[in-house]
């Protein structure tokens, strides 16, 4: 003990960097290898997929470099194939790698944008109703009960329909990625308002939370300087694993014909068009981005429950 | 007397990401039959870790490095899991801290205590319920054979320990270590499981280890003391000799920090030896940043209480229900006035539930009061809260908590912890002078301006507390109210606080609310004294006067449960 006391009272001011290199989380890391190859692989997906422009042999969106000619091609490596094309190309020619590539940074970003948006809504209400109680607290979670009793992706297609038919026809295919975020994210504020409150109830009975009302800060500041910053560890695991599941919401939805329009196709849309072939022999157009997909989010989810398993002061060792 | 247990060069260390620490360093320790030995010292000391390690349950990573441990001639080190559970439990019984927890909930006493004996003595049924019964009417359990059937949830929390005491000495063991067996209990029930202890030791002629952190306890069983301090004993001997002359100067450090029951002393001297000393400079009122705008002599002579408590009324609900008749309150304020003069110290002091704590809450505007008025100088806070008046009058009170570990916030330093008060009243003119003035109050607390840049678990528990302290200052208070400031800290640290509590309540003229359960720290801090009960105030009286001749009956039974340390020089 004495070894660590002399080691704080010696160590000098230390950097944000300096003191996050020297954190357990990063330890704990750095002795987990699936957590490492985890992040490893959702890395390299965000990142080949935001640089798909510079990455993707063609540009799938681009109707100049299709044609349909090369339609329908299996992959490279299967007898038939076309060296042009690694993974083979779908019904119109597209390369179905660029077309995943381009795809996968669709699910990305709607995932991310939908996380963050349940995220906002579901910390700020969490966060007021576990600190100000009373009559809001009631109203907030029996809406969040309530919500919870509905499958998600029911909610999510409810939403979806309804924030596409508010719009004029001639702008449905632009804006169907911002419905699709909006229908995610609202369908899963309520996990992160039920956590958030819990969370919040915890610190609120703490004393600092009293030291900060006796000093007289209003409500509001307490609330966002000191309630906020403690209760963001367990909803920070939450938003890696609902990322996840954003993710498969989306691929679900643009499966079932609800999401991403098939002239910019996300994963999910891929799937679905790829469905329609599947029968007629052509597994490549289904299969690749269907891999794709359990591998990202298989990885994702692995990396979340890390995270959860190293957060947890309970089961650190 | 042939020893017992000898334990020499004894080495544990716990390797850790960031190296080895050695949690006890070349330990020499004997005990003889029907002895107790006393082991002190505070927490880190490593006093624990010793108990663990002679019967090998230490914590993982922690590890036996060398020495050897003789038990009855048999060295103990080396043997395997299967050797080592036939010693535990057969030849050394274990008592430890939490009599909850140490039963199953969900098994009858009887039941545990018969597998136990069947278990380490091998006897039949019928054998072993008579043994039970004996062990339990041994250790003061009444009407035996019936309690057999009981569950642990029907005992008191002294029973239960009682019952935990049966179970270590159902396989008649010739050794028995105690590790803070008395820690969880209330003060009366304490004094009686010490004598249990005491008596089962000498009648059997058990040897006993005794680990505690309480000179209390170790003055009224042990026979001899070691005391332990970061891993090494320093210094072992008979009681008397530890108590009455200590020859180390930690030893002496530790003893001098004991609060003394029986006089008040004006400081606690010489605990200087703990956590790097105290270093604080003293604070010139009349030039200092925290008397600007502030004239103490003005407090005193004006006449008008810092606080005023009228007849005080406040009830938690503790089962609400829609019909009157079927709530269930809790009235945890009942009545309470008084009046704290400026520059006074005034204690309430009460068992818990006793509502101490909640008063100190309402003063601070932390709950609202039912009924009865609350001023602070003059004012009365109880008003609109945004009132300018009111505002005023509640920045002037501050207040300091109990626990160091979750009063301060985890996520910002201890510069934006103590500057937050100062940057929302803008207090000063500029970021400089902010800054400036945190590292001020930091070394007037004696941490140390550079502690500024630190985050809060980067600190021992009295160390945090000064954080408190120092960012209580910070919106330059005249009242501080101390709801428990030292019952989460050893007591060494304890001494330093209450020291530094009343030099800066000295240097700036502060009036203090001290709540306290603990007797002699009221004795030590207060001038002023109310003892509360069920959330009434049954006597209050100067500090002196109450302790030497306490006229309520609650008082007077509390003063009989003081510890006696008699041996104290």
């Amino acid at each position: 003990m004495s070894v660590t006391e002399q080691a704080k009272t010696s160590s000098k001011a230390p950097t944000r960097l300096a003191r996050f290199l020297d954190s357990d989380l990063l330890y704990s890391f750095l002795r987990t290898p699936t957590a490492m190859i985890a992040a490893a692989i959702t890395l390299i997906f965000i990142v080949a997929t935001l640089f798909a422009p510079y990455i993707a042999p063609y540009n799938p969106f681009d109707p100049a470099q299709i044609s349909l000619w090369d339609g329908k091609l299996p992959p490279s490596f299967v007898e038939g194939g076309d060296e042009r094309f690694f993974l083979g190309t779908d019904n119109q020619g597209r390369d179905m790698l660029s077309t995943i590539l381009y795809g996968g940074r669709l699910s990305i970003i709607v995932g991310l944008a939908a996380v963050f948006l349940g995220m906002l809504l579901g910390v700020t209400l969490g966060v007021i109703s576990g600190y100000i109680g009373g009559a809001f607290d009631a109203v907030i979670m029996r809406i969040a009960d309530v919500q919870l009793t509905i499958p998600g992706i029911l909610l999510a297609i409810l939403i979806n329909g309804i924030g596409r038919s508010f719009l004029p026809l001639d702008m449905r295919e632009e804006f169907a990625i911002y419905v699709v975020i909006l229908a995610i994210g609202l369908s899963d504020w309520p996990q992160f308002a039920r956590m958030t409150r819990g969370a919040t109830l915890v610190e609120a009975s703490k004393e600092y939370i009293a030291s900060a009302r006796v000093i007289g800060l209003p409500s509001v500041l307490i609330m966002w300087r000191h309630i906020m910053p403690n209760v963001m560890r367990p909803v920070l695991v939450l938003a890696t694993l609902g990322l996840a599941n954003a993710i498969i919401s989306e691929a679900t939805l643009s499966f079932l014909g609800q999401g991403i329009p098939p002239t910019t196709p996300s994963l999910g849309t891929l799937i679905r068009v790829g469905n329609e072939f599947l029968f007629s022999g052509l597994w490549w157009i289904t299969l690749f981005p269907a891999i794709a997909l359990v591998i990202l989010v298989f990885a994702v989810n692995l990396f979340g429950d890390w995270l959860r398993d190293a957060l947890n002061p309970k089961l650190r060792s | 007397m042939s020893e017992l247990l000898k334990i020499s060069n004894l080495d544990v260390e716990f390797n850790t990401r960031r190296g080895t620490i050695k949690a006890a360093r070349n330990i020499n320790l004997t005990v003889s039959p029907g002895e107790v030995l006393g082991l002190v010292g505070e927490s880190g000391a490593g006093k624990s870790t010793i108990g663990n390690a002679i019967v090998d349950l230490l914590e993982h990573p922690g590890r036996v490095a060398g020495g050897s441990v003789m038990f009855q001639g048999e060295e103990l080190r080396g043997l395997n899991e299967h050797e080592m559970r036939s010693i535990r439990g057969n030849r050394i019984g274990m008592i430890f801290q939490d009599p909850q927890t140490a039963l199953n909930p969900l098994m009858t006493i009887g039941n545990q205590l018969t597998e136990t004996i069947i278990k380490t003595r091998g006897y039949k049924m019928p054998q072993a319920i008579e043994t039970a019964i004996e062990l339990l009417e041994n250790v003061g359990i009444e009407q035996a054979s019936l309690r057999l059937r009981a569950y642990p949830h029907q005992f008191s929390g002294g029973m239960r320990q009682r019952v935990v005491i049966a179970l270590a000495l159902a396989g008649n063991p010739e050794l028995i270590i105690a590790d803070e067996p008395t820690t969880a209990l209330d003060v009366s029930i304490q004094a009686q499981i010490l004598d249990l202890i005491k008596k089962l030791c000498k009648e059997r002629q058990l040897g006993v280890i005794i680990v505690t952190h309480d000179i209390g306890v170790i003055a009224s069983i042990a026979d001899r003391v070691a005391v332990m301090y970061r891993g090494e004993v320093v210094e072992t001997g008979e009681v008397a000799q530890i108590l009455g002359a200590p020859q180390h100067e930690y030893t002496k450090a530790l003893i001098s920090a004991v609060p003394r029951a029986d006089k008040k002393l004006h400081r606690f001297e010489s605990v200087d030896y703990i956590e790097g000393g105290d270093v604080r400079k003293p604070i010139d009122i009349s030039s200092h940043w925290l008397g600007k705008g502030i004239d103490p002599s003005e407090d005193r002579t004006s006449g008008i209480p810092a606080i005023s408590v009228d007849q005080l009324d406040l009830s938690f609900t503790l089962k609400n229900a829609i019909f009157q008749k079927n709530r269930k309150m809790l009235r945890a304020v009942n009545n309470v006035s008084f009046e704290i003069a400026p520059g006074e110290t005034f204690g309430i002091v009460g068992e818990s539930g006793s509502g101490k704590s909640t008063v100190a809450r309402l003063i601070a505007g932390l709950y609202k009061p039912d009924a009865g008025k609350i001023s602070i100088t003059g004012q009365n806070v109880l008003g609109n809260p945004k009132d300018a008046n009111i505002l005023q009058a509640r920045r002037s009170l501050q207040m300091i908590f109990q626990d160091p570990y979750s009063s301060l916030n985890s996520r910002m330093n201890v510069l934006n912890i103590v500057a937050e008060p100062i940057r929302f009243y803008k207090l000063t003119s500029s970021e400089d002078e902010t800054r400036k003035i945190v590292g001020d109050l930091l070394d007037h607390v004696g941490l140390g301006a550079q502690a500024a840049s630190k985050f809060p678990h980067e600190f021992s528990g009295g160390q945090r507390q000064r954080i408190s302290i120092a960012r209580a200052l910070a919106t330059r208070p005249r009242i501080l109210i101390c709801d428990e400031p030292t019952s989460a800290l050893d007591v060494s640290i304890q001494a330093q606080i209450l020291n530094l509590l009343k030099d800066l309540q000295q240097d700036l003229g502060l009036t203090m609310l001290f709540i306290s359960h603990d007797l002699p720290v009221i004795r030590q801090t207060c001038d002023r004294v109310a003892v509360m009960r069920a959330g009434q105030i049954c006597e209050m009286n100067d500090t002196e006067q109450l302790f030497e001749n306490p006229q309520h009956e609650y008082s007077q039974h509390l003063m009989s449960l003081m510890p006696k340390l008699d041996l104290l020089v």
